[in-house]
Formats: C-alpha cells, sequence, structure tokens
C-alpha cells in the first residue's frame, strides 16, 4: 500500500501515469490531498518506493478517451475525498478490459464521477453566470472587480471563459481560495481573498435593480423555484437579490391595481348594439350610447343615414357643432364644401350613404362658443363598433373616407392623406377604400389658390368612387 | 447622455452616469416588455471574430432569475412603447393610457454596454411598439445592432423582434447584427388575429418568417459552398403566441407551432399565457394567466420536436385540449396502454422515447448501457427517471408490472397530483429540459 498526494488535476495526472506504468492496482494505493493532516503513510511518499516499471522494453501505451480526462480535470475541482481513487480505479477499469465503462452510466464508480462533474458544472455555470463586477476608476484606468464564493476550486476552469468574454476590460475576481487577474494579456492567479478587500458598490446597481423589479411580472410568483436556481450562498454578492423582500411585498398591490385598471377602458359601443342589425334599430342604439365620456356633453348622437342599398358610402370624423344641434352629419360648413364637390361630379347625395367615424360632438368651451376638438384615439376606438355595423348593413361596394381619422379607422393607422390619397385599397371592410381630405382640411387651408386644388382633388376622388360603385352607367 | 461619449468605448476620462431620465425610461420599458415570454440567449455557435467586449458559448446563461421565477439573461427591453396600433391584448396599444417613453439610440447602447461590463447580462432583446411606419421603427432598431457591433465590437448576444411589414432589405440588415430575429405570431390562428390585432396581417407575418428563413438558408449554403460570407442571425429565429386571450383550443396551437417548425426552421415557439395587463380591453379574460396550460404546451412542444410525436396523437381530448391534469406523454400511455409495458432491454429507440417519465437523454443512455448488461431497476433510478410513473410501463430485467395493472380504469388517479398554481418557472423549467 502506497500513499501519493494529489491536489490538482496535473498532479494526478502524473502520478497515474508512473501507477498505471507499474501496474500498481487501485487497491494498492491511498490518495490524498495536500491539506489533509499527513497520514501514516506519508512516509512512503517517494519514488522510490514505487515498484519499478513492469517491463521496460515493452512500454504499454493506454489510450485514455479525451473526454474522460476533460472529465477529470472538472472532477480534480470537486472537494470530496474520494475523487482521486475514484478516478484511479475508473482509469484502472478501463484499462484493464473495460474500455467501454464510460458508457455504463450506471456503474458506481461511473455514477458517482457523473455527479461529481455535475456538481462542479454547475458551480462554474453558477460562477459565470453570477461574477458581479464593480467598477474602480484609479489614475491608470478603469479596474473591473468581483468578489465570488463558489463551493469548489474552480476559478482555473471557469478564468479563461472571462477572459474570452471581458478581453479588453482590465478586470480581477477574488474568491475565498485563490484569485486571477487579467490585465488585457494574460491570466495571473494568486492567493484568495476576503470578501471586504473587494469595491463595495458600482454607480450602475440602482439601475440594475430598476430593471430588475421592472421586468419582473407580480403576477406570477414562484419563489421555491428561483432559489433552487439561484442559491441563498450567491445572494450576498447579487445587488438585485436586496430589493426582493420590496418587489414580495409590493405585488399583491400590483397585481390588484394591474386587474383594477383593467376595467379602465371596459366600455365601448360594443355594449350597446341591438341584437338584429337594421338601420332604425342601429339608430335607436345609438341615441343611448354611452361607450366614452363623449355623449355627457354632446347634445345628440349624429348617426349616419341614406339609402342603405347604396353601394357607396363616405366616412366623415366627427360631426360639428351645428350638426350637433340639427342631428344629422354634414349640415353645417364642412357639409358645405362636400355638397359643392359632389355637384362637380353630379352626384346628388341622397345617393350615398353618409356617416361619421365617431357619433358624438366633442368641443371645448372658449366663452359661449363650442369649439370643435378632434377625438382621441380611445374615443375612435370605442366608437368603431357603429361604423362597422353600418359597414355590415351597407355592404358598401366603395368606401371613402373623408380625412385621417376616418382612413386610419378603416384603413390603417399607417395612412397618411398626403401620401395615401386617391388610391383604391382593399381592406378587410371593403374591396375599394378610398382615403381622401376631409372638407373642414379644405376650409381651414389659408390659401385660395390651394383651397381651389383640393376641391378638385376631393371632386376627382369622388368621381373614382362613383365610377368604381358603377354609378352613373 | 450626449451623442459623443459612444464615440470611443469605455471613454477616456468623462465619468458616465445614467440620468434619473433613462432611470425612469428604464422602469417604464422594462415593464412594458415583461409580457414576452422569449428570454434565451442560447443558439449562437462562435463569438464575433474581433469583439472587444462579449461573447457567445453554446448555451445562454442566466444572470438572474426574478421572484416570478424566470431567467434574466438579456436586457429585455422596448425602444419605445408608442404603438400605431391597437391591439387588443397588448398594453402598449395606441389607444391604451399607459405611460410612454422612448429610448435613444445611445440610452440603450449605453445600458447594453454597461450593463455587459458588470456580467449583469448576455446581451441585448430589443423589441419596440411600432412607430411612424413598420420601416422606420425597423431601422431605428437595426441602427440600435449595428452602432453596438461596429462602434463598440460588441460580441455578446443581440436579439432583435422583427417588426412584421418592415421591408425585406431592412430584415436582411437586422440579420446581419443579430443573433436572433423573431416575428412575433402573436396570435394561434389568422381568426384570433383578425379579431384581436386587425392592424397586424397573418400574410405580413408569414412573410417576414420565409423571408428570414431564406436569408438564413443562403448563408448555410454559401458556407458550404466555401464563401466568407458575413454571419446571419445564427441563433435562428423564434416566435411567441399569446395563449387564452381567444377561445382557440390547444390542438390548433400546437398545429400552428408545427408548421412553424417544418415550414420555417424555427428554433423555438414560445407560448406566454394571457396575464391580466393594465387598461386591458374588456373582451378579455380578466383572470390570472393560464399557467398550467402554458406549462402543458411547452411539454408538448417538446415532445413535437425531439419524441416524435405529432399533435393530434398528443391532443385526443374531446375538447381539442391537452389535459391539465397529466403530462401530455403520461396522458398519452393512458390513452394507449396497449403499447405497453415497454421492454428497457429490447425496444427500439424511438418506443422508449414514449415511455412516461423516462426523457430522451436517459434513452440514449440505456441504449449504451443495455449493449453491457440488462438493466435492472435500480439502473433506472440511478438515471432518475421519474420511478413512480415510469414503474407502471416498464419491463426491466427484475420487474415486470404485468397487465393487470394496466388495465386499472383508476391508474390515471394515481398520477393526478393536487391541483396548484403553477408559475412560468416550471414551464420554463420544462421549455428547457423537456423531461416530461
Ligand atoms: S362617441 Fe361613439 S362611443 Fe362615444 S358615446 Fe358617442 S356614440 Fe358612443
Amino acid at each position: 500500500m502506497q500513499f501519493v498526494k494529489a491536489s490538482t488535476f496535473e498532479e494526478w495526472r502524473t502520478v497515474c501515469r508512473g501507477l498505471l506504468a507499474r501496474h500498481v492496482p487501485p487497491s494498492g494505493v491511498v490518495f490524498g490531498d495536500t491539506d489533509r493532516s499527513p497520514s501514516l503513510f506519508d512516509a512512503t511518499d517517494d519514488s522510490e518506493a514505487l515498484p519499478p516499471p513492469a517491463d521496460s522494453k515493452s512500454p504499454v501505451v493506454f489510450r485514455i478517451p479525451k473526454s474522460f480526462l476533460q472529465a477529470a480535470e472538472r472532477i480534480a475541482c470537486h472537494t470530496a475525498p474520494d475523487r482521486w481513487e475514484r478516478l484511479y480505479r475508473t482509469l484502472w477499469r478501463m484499462t484493464h478490459g473495460e474500455p467501454r465503462l464510460l458508457e455504463v452510466t450506471t456503474d458506481d464508480d461511473v455514477h458517482r464521477l457523473v455527479m461529481m462533474e455535475k456538481a462542479v458544472r454547475r458551480d462554474a455555470h453558477k460562477m459565470k453566470a453570477f461574477v458581479r463586477f464593480r467598477k474602480v476608476e484609479s489614475p491608470e484606468g478603469e479596474h473591473f472587480v468581483a468578489w465570488h464564493r463558489p463551493e469548489f476550486r474552480i476559478v482555473r476552469l471557469t478564468a479563461p471563459f472571462f477572459a474570452r468574454r471581458f478581453p479588453s476590460m482590465c478586470w480581477t475576481i477574488l474568491t475565498p481560495s485563490e484569485s486571477v487577474h487579467w490585465d488585457l494579456q494574460q491570466l495571473n492567479y494568486g492567493p484568495g481573498a476576503a470578501a471586504s478587500e473587494a469595491p463595495q458598490g458600482d454607480e450602475l446597481e440602482d439601475l440594475w435593480k430598476t430593471y430588475y423589479g421592472s421586468i419582473f411580472n407580480p403576477a406570477r410568483i414562484k419563489l421555491k423555484m428561483m432559489t433552487q436556481e439561484m442559491p441563498t450562498r450567491h445572494w450576498p454578492t447579487l445587488p438585485e437579490t436586496d430589493i426582493i423582500p420590496d418587489l414580495l411585498a409590493d405585488a399583491p398591490r400590483r397585481v390588484a391595481e394591474m386587474i383594477a385598471r383593467q376595467e379602465g377602458f371596459a366600455t365601448s359601443a360594443a355594449d350597446f348594439l341591438p341584437q338584429t342589425l337594421t338601420f332604425d334599430a342601429l339608430r335607436a342604439a345609438a341615441a343611448g350610447c354611452k361607450g366614452c365620456d363623449l355623449h355627457e356633453h354632446a347634445t345628440q348622437t349624429v348617426f349616419g343615414e341614406g339609402p342603405v342599398d347604396s353601394g357607396l358610402m363616405l366616412i366623415g370624423e366627427q360631426p360639428g357643432d351645428q350638426e350637433d344641434l340639427v342631428g344629422r352629419p354634414f349640415v353645417g360648413p364642412a357639409g358645405k364644401i362636400l355638397d359643392e364637390a359632389l355637384a362637380k361630379v353630379g352626384i346628388s347625395r341622397d345617393r350615398i350613404y353618409v356617416t361619421n367615424s365617431v357619433k358624438h360632438f366633442k368641443y371645448n368651451l372658449s366663452g359661449k362658443r363650442r369649439l370643435h376638438s378632434n377625438p382621441d384615439v380611445r374615443e375612435v376606438t370605442a366608437c368603431k363598433p357603429w361604423v362597422e355595423a353600418e359597414i355590415e348593413l351597407v355592404q358598401p361596394q366603395v368606401i371613402v373616407c373623408l380625412g385621417a381619422t376616418a382612413a386610419r379607422q378603416i384603413i390603417g393607422p399607417e395612412f397618411r392623406v398626403t401620401k395615401h390619397r386617391a388610391v383604391p385599397q382593399k381592406t378587410r371592410h371593403c374591396e375599394n377604400t378610398i382615403g381622401t381630405w376631409h372638407p373642414s382640411a379644405i376650409l381651414r387651408q389659408p390659401s385660395q389658390t390651394r383651397r381651389n386644388e383640393m376641391l378638385l382633388e376631393l371632386a376627382s376622388d369622388l368621381r373614382l368612387a362613383a365610377q368604381l360603385t358603377g354609378f352613373g352607367e | 447622455m450626449d451623442g459623443t461619449t459612444t464615440d470611443e468605448w469605455p471613454p477616456k476620462k468623462k465619468q458616465l452616469t445614467m440620468s434619473q431620465d433613462v432611470q425612469t425610461k428604464l422602469k417604464i420599458l422594462a415593464d412594458a416588455a415583461k409580457y414576452d415570454a422569449s428570454c434565451a440567449s442560447s443558439g449562437s455557435k462562435g463569438t464575433r471574430q474581433g469583439s472587444k467586449l462579449g461573447s457567445t458559448e453554446g448555451m445562454g446563461i442566466c444572470h438572474s432569475y426574478t421572484p416570478d421565477g424566470r431567467c434574466v439573461s438579456l436586457l429585455k427591453i422596448l425602444m419605445t412603447n408608442y404603438c400605431i396600433y391597437d391591439c387588443q391584448y397588448c398594453v402598449n396599444r395606441v389607444s391604451s393610457d399607459t405611460p410612454r417613453a422612448r429610448f435613444t439610440t445611445d440610452e440603450i447602447v449605453d445600458l447594453t454596454i454597461q450593463f455587459y461590463q458588470r456580467n449583469y447580462i448576455e446581451g441585448l432583446f430589443l423589441s419596440s411598439g411600432i412607430i411612424q411606419s413598420p420601416d422606420y421603427t425597423m431601422e431605428q432598431m437595426n441602427l440600435v445592432a449595428m452602432t453596438l457591433r461596429t462602434k463598440h465590437r460588441f460580441g455578446g448576444y443581440i436579439h432583435l423582434k422583427s417588426i412584421p411589414g418592415a421591408s425585406d432589405d431592412l430584415l436582411a440588415d437586422a440579420g446581419r447584427w443579430a443573433d436572433r430575429l423573431s416575428v412575433n405570431v402573436e396570435l394561434p390562428t389568422a381568426g384570433d388575429l383578425q379579431q384581436l390585432a386587425p392592424e397586424k396581417k397573418e400574410p405580413e407575418i408569414t412573410h417576414a418568417m420565409g423571408t428570414i428563413k431564406g436569408r438564413i438558408d443562403e448563408f448555410k449554403t454559401e458556407k458550404k459552398a466555401g464563401f466568407k460570407v458575413p454571419k446571419f442571425a445564427p441563433a435562428g429565429q423564434s416566435t411567441q403566441m399569446i395563449v387564452g386571450a381567444t377561445p382557440t383550443p390547444d390542438l390548433e396551437i400546437l398545429q400552428t407551432a408545427s408548421s412553424l417548425y417544418n415550414n420555417h426552421d424555427l428554433r423555438r415557439v414560445y407560448y406566454s399565457a394571457y396575464s391580466p395587463i393594465p387598461h386591458a380591453d374588456a373582451r378579455l379574460p380578466g383572470k390570472s394567466p393560464p399557467l398550467v396550460r402554458e406549462h402543458r404546451l411547452y411539454q408538448a412542444d417538446w415532445l413535437l420536436r425531439f419524441y416524435g410525436f405529432d399533435a393530434n396523437e398528443l391532443v385526443a381530448e374531446a375538447d381539442r385540449n391537452l389535459s391539465l391534469d397529466v403530462d401530455p406523454k403520461l396522458a398519452w400511455a393512458l390513452a394507449h396502454r396497449e403499447y405497453f409495458p415497454v421492454d428497457v432491454n429490447l425496444a427500439p429507440r424511438e418506443e422508449l422515447l414514449r415511455i412516461p417519465g423516462i426523457g430522451a437523454k436517459s434513452v440514449a443512455r440505456i441504449l449504451k448501457i443495455r449493449q453491457h448488461h440488462a438493466l435492472q431497476v435500480a439502473d433506472l433510478k440511478k438515471l432518475r427517471v421519474a420511478w413512480k410513473r415510469t414503474a407502471h410501463f416498464v419491463v426491466t430485467a427484475d420487474h415486470n408490472p404485468g397487465l393487470k395493472k394496466l388495465d386499472d380504469l383508476h391508474l390515471k388517479q394515481q398520477f393526478v397530483q393536487q391541483p396548484r398554481q403553477l408559475t412560468l418557472f416550471d414551464a420554463h423549467a420544462s421549455a428547457k429540459s423537456g423531461e416530461v
């Protein structure tokens, strides 16, 4: 029986070469770490005592799978006292009649080694994940320092990874038993260090905590599995773990708020649609719509009008001051412009179904005057079910959207009148949907020439629509 | 942060501190990203040459875990949560009154670099609300990725969420800088999309995926032919589907997933249980997310990809949903008892893969071990199979459950656990390991 010291993979490997060459069976050797207290066998620790090579004339060549040596290198980092003899015994068995031993993963020796390797791999993986650098400014430049507490002696195993990852950064990783420093050229290993020797904070940590707190979804808490993946031994070096208690304490409130605020947009015109789809039913139901706040200040709902078998539908934006009082679409100044354009094309208004994207007048009071104000997206969305119901009823061959609000509601949010005017598009509502100027835009135009131009353009778009509908045939 | 500070990295003198403004934006734009299930940073094989900071080596690393059990691997943020679209399931839709913010290119670049230098993250996962137009939005996102790669020689992971409707050229550009591209299918069927996100059109989404696949294939062929070609999305493409926002059953969800795997070579389909979002439309369910269902979908997805199962086989229930009581493999086994018991010492690989409780890794080991000796129960236990489940379905050298037990109508009862609320973590873990 002989005792050999092995504290690193390299030492073990050298020793094992000699042992194998001398045919020393696993039962004939005891391995020990250097840091183990000297044992009875220590006296025999010199190579003289090893049996001489059995037959120096025909040296035995052993073929050891590379994968085994790579695994052994990792297992060497483990702290279990039986690792060296397991490794040697496995080596012996592989070279003495069981060359495919490693495939038998349920063999006691192999299984134990696999478990040890797994533990080291996991520890190395956690080191790659949980090392947290803190930046230190010094006259020589920036330096990134981390303190980490691995379970095993894995600094040499993982340091090359950090060198590949942070090649142009000066960094140091301290652990209780060893340390490593990268100077932009090479890795230098040194002794262990206490946590107090590392810098105590970093300017980025608050920002990181902000991120951590925000990316967490309070509706799905599961702590147990979290600690399984992020063992509490590492928590002291992870800045974000500081705020976990706060996040947990605040979670019920955040969830309650998420659910409560869900009601924020609960109502829309959809809640007021009638059972049957007829013009009278729709019109009557719309009169009582409270799908958004606009009904509160407006006089009445201004619903669409015109023959439901028209084939051509015009959609404007929203009733104005006069429409609100009269209760019919396009009766004010904008209506006059529309009529003018229609006259140029030679179609009368009563052949067309005319309506608006939003059915209630929205305004700001300025003294006694009610000034039109644009509907916001929520109002347009809330009101959309009415227009959709009208389209379903009318089944138009052509829809003309007057202005951007209607065009975005019906054609799509990317619609720009200046860019996409006059081109019929297929939408899910209708084969031919055309976007064009809103008559009010023409009214607001300060230049008379431009106003005339726009009016002609509106007329030309209406002419196209009429042709596509088959009007005038 | 002003634009001049990023000209060289790290800056020589000037101390970079993030402004209060960035902190506020981060809060809003990370919060808005928390509903996205995809998080992995794996799949890129080699680190980009000439990188000054960052590497991608095989398996991704989770740098932290949040109390919801999810892994933090990437800086997952939105470029902006302004959006011109009005998708009903989405907190960023135009009609929601959520607080809005927009990062500048430099702010995202700086955050990524600085977080990376501390080893907080593996890289960046950037998505965005759609502003102005799909092209404009994609351009801005590409600019972030390009700045990271060229100005800072950043070699870490970049995942860009492509904008459906963006031009092919912009997608091509995105693939140059990103490790992974994803286009979210969002909802499992075209009908669901029509209902809740009419502005996102199914053909546009499929077209974007097809374009990306085409580019990836092209890259591979050219590389094989020996040409030196720039990388194109080396970690492939993935997608996300929201589950439970519409009544679409699991079978259709899995069929969509299968066709994405087969036709578009997707690396991953992520399933995200619809969770209540602030200001949600009243049409959507206001309950807590269907996490068990999400978990079952991940398990079933794994069976599709690695176990040779077909969606139709897995979903046999009348309502065309996966069973919530037991995992899909066990459900299949219980419905096909004539197939069992399977002899671990004789059965071919495909049959071993169908045994409940035995994962693909264990199957590979069993095939090797049995060349040396006949497996016994102790072997299986050492392989860490889920013996309680497996016991009823296997024959080993020293164990035969007998047909009587298998015929027992109450067999299923033994496996049904007390119902408990699952969290995404379980789903995430099983998505990673898939051992079912
Ligand atoms: S504007 Fe439209 S949705 Fe709002 S109350 Fe009036 S009709 Fe209803």
